[in-house]
């Protein structure tokens, strides 16, 4: 009974841990996005003037945080005349459901012991988690699939057929990633990948997947970021020539919803590449222990203390690739659309059966994973 | 499995594969078909066969249904109407189907209504029960399946390739001769 309703709380911290990463993105996209293009940004907003009258410079927090959120959920909801009113209303939560319940099986702790009982920090500890999330992940299509197609509009349709095409196309290529990753560690359980980067090389380099699969960690963050439909692979939206694509006749909570989905796949992709490369909750030269630096010093840690470090380390590795992800986002320009189908399909796909081929004679040489 | 969350499942599934058959817009059809296929993928997966539930869920929900999303945009099929024809004809119709579904239950309930939980060793269904079965016991048939789908790859290929310019032109030229020698 304790095991179901500690799932139940980690399951819906998780959920909580990626919608304020989905914020943390949003407030990057005000913010961050004016730091990169030396503009002000969002600085209008405040609610006592308190900071101003310190000199404080407004950092567009209210802006994020307060006054947009009230703009977005008091807007009028408008559908459209001939629109699939049905299809219209269910799209934007077919879009961000699967995105959601895709956390769970993030890993974002060792276990840790409290008051005699030993708690596995992972939602739902499933022991095929990497096809759960292609699984989830292959069902996000149709949000976005059915929102441009039920808005009655020729650039929603557009818009959705792309996100479509371009979402399937990426999904093999981030497939064939994994498969590459899951013969590395020769296991689905994601929370065992974690345990399987813990130690060092060569007295010093941490055993982290991306020293041994730098090719996979690039094509999967290649297709997470194709699969969030953002810059360089936002043409679903493209605001210049679709105007917004699948959502442009989307307004108020429903549209926040479709951004926030981009947001969360966005937080969702940085942590399956600090789970699958960056050792996950793993502190480099942590161990049950303590710290064992390179030179043989040991800084003895209390078990709980390591414990709650690990699931630090983990936040702030992600907090840093959703950084990095954002900084992509507002660096590179657009791709046209045959160059990123002809990136999927002849740069990806090629490039991840290679690295298979690769992976699978070096898996047997080593005589196997087992 | 619980066996509550068993018949909701069982009785979603064939709710919605209903849908497939009564809705008339076929993208509704098609969502309806997405339901049944994921209550599927669950029940398999609420049945120890969990690779098989989530490549279910990866493979006809999550690809084939988009590719069959796809062929529906495409064609852009309108809402199917109302049936027509004449009345005597669809009583009938309705008089058959109905003698067909009679059938079928007096012959298939009794026989078939029976919930038994199956024994199995401990890890069947898992990923490496279901690959040690895959590479030993059916490896040739594993083989000539990946074999099939290659060639039916490159058959998509050939059949979807742009013909280049030269090649029109050699057509182009191998038609005028043939022309030319009929007449």
């Amino acid at each position: 009974m304790i095991e179901l309703v500690v799932g139940a709380i980690e399951a819906i911290l998780m959920v909580l841990i990626g919608l304020h990463l989905a914020i943390f993105l949003l407030y990057f996209e005000r913010k961050g996005s004016a730091l990169i293009q030396d503009r002000v940004g969002a600085n209008r907003a405040a609610i006592t003037g308190f900071g101003r009258k310190l000199g404080l410079p407004n950092l567009g927090i209210v802006n994020t945080l307060v006054a947009d959120p009230l703009k977005l959920f008091t807007k009028e909801d408008f559908v459209p005349d001939g629109a699939d009113h049905f299809l219209h209303g269910l799209a934007p939560f077919l879009a961000l459901f699967p995105v959601l319940i895709t956390f769970v099986v993030i890993p974002f702790g060792d276990t840790i012991t409290v008051g005699g009982y030993t708690f596995n920090l992972q939602a739902a500890n499933l022991n095929a988690a990497a096809l759960y999330l292609l699984a989830t992940i292959g069902i996000g299509v149709y949000g976005v699939a059915l929102g441009g197609w039920a808005s009655n509009n020729r650039w929603a349709l557009l818009g959705g057929i792309r996100a479509t095409a371009q979402m399937i196309s990426y999904e093999i290529a981030m497939g064939l990633a994994l498969v590459s990753v899951i013969m590395t560690y020769g296991t689905l359980d994601l929370q065992e990948m974690v345990r399987a980067q813990g130690g060092v090389w060569f007295g010093f380099l941490p055993r982290w997947g991306i020293f041994v699969q730098p090719l996979a960690f690039v094509l999967l963050l290649t297709a997470g970021v194709a699969e969030s439909k953002r810059v360089p692979f936002d043409l679903p939206e493209g605001e210049s020539e679709l105007i917004l694509g699948y959502m442009v006749e989307y307004s108020g909570g429903k549209q926040a919803a479709f951004m926030f989905t981009d947001f969360a796949e966005q937080a969702l992709t940085a942590m399956m590449l600090v789970t699958f490369f960056l050792g996950g909750w793993q502190v480099p030269w942590l161990y049950r222990d303590g710290f064992h630096l390179p030179g043989g010093h040991l800084i003895a840690v209390a078990p709980l203390a390591v414990s709650l470090l690990g699931v630090v380390s983990f936040l702030v590795k992600v907090v840093v690739l959703c950084a990095f992800l954002g900084l992509v986002r507002w660096t590179l320009p657009r791709f046209r659309y045959d160059q990123l189908m002809r990136l999927g399909w002849k740069g990806l796909v090629p490039l991840g059966l290679a690295n298979i081929l690769v992976t699978a004679f070096i898996v047997v040489a080593a005589g196997g994973t087992h | 499995m619980p066996a509550g969350l068993f018949w909701f499942l069982a009785a979603l599934s064939v709710l919605s594969a209903l849908g497939v058959v009564v809705q008339r817009n076929p993208v509704h059809c098609l969502l309806s078909l997405v339901l049944t296929l994921l209550a599927i993928a669950v029940l398999f997966i609420g049945q120890d066969a969990v690779v098989v539930g989530f490549l279910q869920a990866i493979v006809y929900a999550g690809a084939i249904m988009v590719l069959f999303l796809f062929v529906i945009w495409l064609l852009n099929l309108p809402a199917e109407s109302r049936p027509t024809g004449h009345l005597a004809l669809r009583f009938f119709g309705a008089v058959a189907v109905a003698a067909l579904m009679a059938e079928l239950l007096v012959f298939a309930l009794p026989a078939r209504l029976q919930i038994r939980a199956a024994a199995h060793a401990a890890g069947y269904g898992s990923i490496e029960a279901l690959s040690q079965t895959l590479f030993s016991e059916y490896l040739i048939a594993f083989e000539v399946t990946s074999v099939l789908l290659l060639v039916a790859v490159i058959g998509a290929v050939a059949l979807a390739r742009r013909t280049t310019a030269a090649e029109m032109q050699e057509r182009g030229a191998a038609d005028k001769a043939e022309i030319e020698k009929a007449a």
